[in-house]
């Protein structure tokens, strides 16, 4: 065990840099820029049951230090993703990688994760209930405890893998989904999904967005994430995977400080291509000014 | 795709707010006219993409239009670093040509035509450039087209300078083998419609990150799915699916 290696439900990471879904692809972009099996693992673009093209375009909109997107879920469908995509990573990735699934319906979600449990190289199914680019779905059910818990045992009913639930910031109480999720059987909550946003163009009067709301992301959220984390991983038992706004080592290190197990980069990734690995780099140096030993010693070791 | 810095070797205006930036850095990754670079700015989140216009030697040439925060802080610089992938895009393939291709060029569309031109002379193509502005204060790369040995006409829409109208105006009456176009969309929608032969043109999209990640910049095509950042921004007219 190095001194990066963290355990997440129950899976060795050899650090805990994970490139958030929806901003990695499927890994193959990145592995023709470096050797991303450096990463601890990746969460893979958002799956869901049938194809979907997504939101119309404007989709991406800039943000003081930070970006909002409506991507909504663009993604060939659980069957492509198995025989076209899956084949594509497995020949450039050679660990476990986190499966992200979305659906529009309980039933949906089981579907999709039924599928992925057969795929050997999926070591985690994420459970996305709060993407906030899609009508009907996605976020609701993240935002109604009932409705988490209903997914989450859903899910833990087909497979034997871990399952991590992503949650949506966009809500009252986000302690009490987190509880309902792990009362509902889930292994690990990752959180924060993006925060709802909005942008106007001032010449056209016009969202910049097509769909009008998108979920904001970038270092600026860094703080409320980071809340988040701490207020979750005080309140639940099991591994909490923290993410927004991450884009440095020092915040990967503060996001474990607040109790989170492992730490997920998004959008970081689409500015810099290379900052997971940089940031992997650069984890040992700056764990020895802060005094640091080993990265699984400070998890949730917030004074 | 690379990530490498530049230095910026000039920066002067070319029109009341177009610009011509010349760099110097590893232009290596830069495999086809119309691909382009996407720079990081200084307080600026998501990095800017702007076309390829020339490269020569270790140079970088890139021409924009200062109209946002983040072309406006290009604008104002003399000198410096920057941050800047390179390799972006699938750029206009050649092959396809003839011997007597037209390239249609409007605005700030014009720039990434400079260096499929310079190509197209390589390689020993007739080539004829039409240049469209609005108005004789936004001509630009005019001479710079002819010095190639391109046969250049420009329009503007206003007839201040060249013919009167719009780059289509022109071309119904030319005889060419094929076409290029890069330009806004209404132009590109006219020259689709107007164009007696097969073609490719380039489009232009809000982007996130440039390099086929974040799928910011997805379109429809007759051929499925495409983002305009990886499979595009080049696209041939046979697959083009106009959206409304």
């Amino acid at each position: 065990m190095g001194r990066l290696s963290v355990n997440l439900c129950g899976i060795e990471l050899d650090n805990p840099v994970i490139p958030a879904s929806g901003t990695f692809g499927y890994g193959y972009e990145y592995a023709a820029l470096y050797d991303i099996n450096c990463l601890g693992t990746f969460s893979f673009k958002g799956t869901t049951k049938d194809p979907r093209f997504g939101n119309p375009t404007p989709r991406i909109a800039e943000c003081t230090a930070g970006m909002i997107n409506a991507v909504g879920l663009q993604n060939p469908g659980v069957e492509k993703v198995i025989s076209e995509e899956l084949p594509k990573l497995k020949k450039c990735f050679h660990k476990p990688v986190m499966a992200n699934v979305s659906g529009f319906s309980v039933e949906d979600y089981a579907y999709t994760c039924e599928k992925l449990d057969q795929e050997e190289q999926v070591g985690w199914l994420e459970v996305n209930v709060s993407c906030p680019n899609v009508h009907g779905g996605g976020m609701s059910f993240g935002t109604d405890p009932k409705a988490a818990a209903e997914v989450t045992r859903a899910v833990k009913a087909v497979t034997t893998k871990p399952v991590i639930v992503k949650l949506s910031p966009n809500v009252t109480d986000i302690v009490s989904i987190a509880k309902a999720c792990e009362d509902a059987g889930a292994d690990g909550i990752s959180l924060i999904n993006t925060m709802l946003g909005m942008r106007i163009d001032l010449r056209t009067r016009k969202p910049i967005i097509a769909n009008k709301m998108g979920g904001f992301s970038g270092s600026a959220i860094f703080p409320v994430a980071l809340r988040m984390v701490y207020q979750v991983a005080n309140a639940v038992k099991i591994p909490v995977v923290g993410m927004g706004g991450v884009s440095s080592a020092e915040d990967v290190i503060e996001m474990m400080l607040a109790g989170a197990t492992a730490v997920e980069i998004g959008a970081a990734n689409l500015v810099d291509p290379y900052i997971c690995r940089d940031i992997i780099e650069k984890l040992p140096d700056v764990m020895d000014s802060y005094g640091i030993q080993n990265l699984y010693e400070i998890i949730g070791k917030v004074r | 795709m690379q990530k490498s810095v530049f230095k910026i070797v000039s920066n002067q205006p070319l029109t009341e707010n177009v610009y011509k930036m010349v760099l110097s850095g590893d232009v290596s990754h830069i495999t086809a006219p119309g691909q382009f670079v996407n720079i990081q700015l200084s307080g600026l989140y998501l990095r800017r993409p702007i076309s390829v216009c020339d490269i020569e030697g270790d140079k970088l040439t890139i021409i924009y239009k200062a109209v946002g925060k983040g072309t406006r802080q290009m604008a104002s610089m003399t000198e410096g670093n920057l941050d800047i992938l390179t390799g972006l895009g699938n750029g206009y393939d050649l092959s396809l040509s003839g011997e007597k291709p037209v390239l249609l060029g409007g605005g700030v569309g014009v720039p990434p035509m400079y260096l499929l031109a310079k190509k197209l002379i390589q390689e020993g193509k007739k080539v004829q450039v039409i240049l469209g502005f609005n108005t004789k204060s936004e001509v630009f790369y005019e001479n710079e087209f002819k010095k190639l040995g391109c046969d250049v006409t420009v329009t503007t829409v206003d007839g201040s300078y060249g013919k009167r109208g719009f780059v289509t105006d022109v071309l119904q009456d030319m005889d060419y083998s094929y076409f290029y176009t890069c330009g806004p969309e209404p132009m590109l929608r006219a020259v689709y419609k107007a164009s007696k032969t097969s073609g490719q043109m380039s489009f232009e999209k809000r982007m996130g990150c440039g390099f086929g990640a974040c799928m910011g910049c997805s379109c429809k095509t007759i051929t499925g799915y495409k983002r305009i950042c990886k499979e595009g921004p080049v696209m041939h007219k046979e697959e083009i699916l106009w959206e409304d």
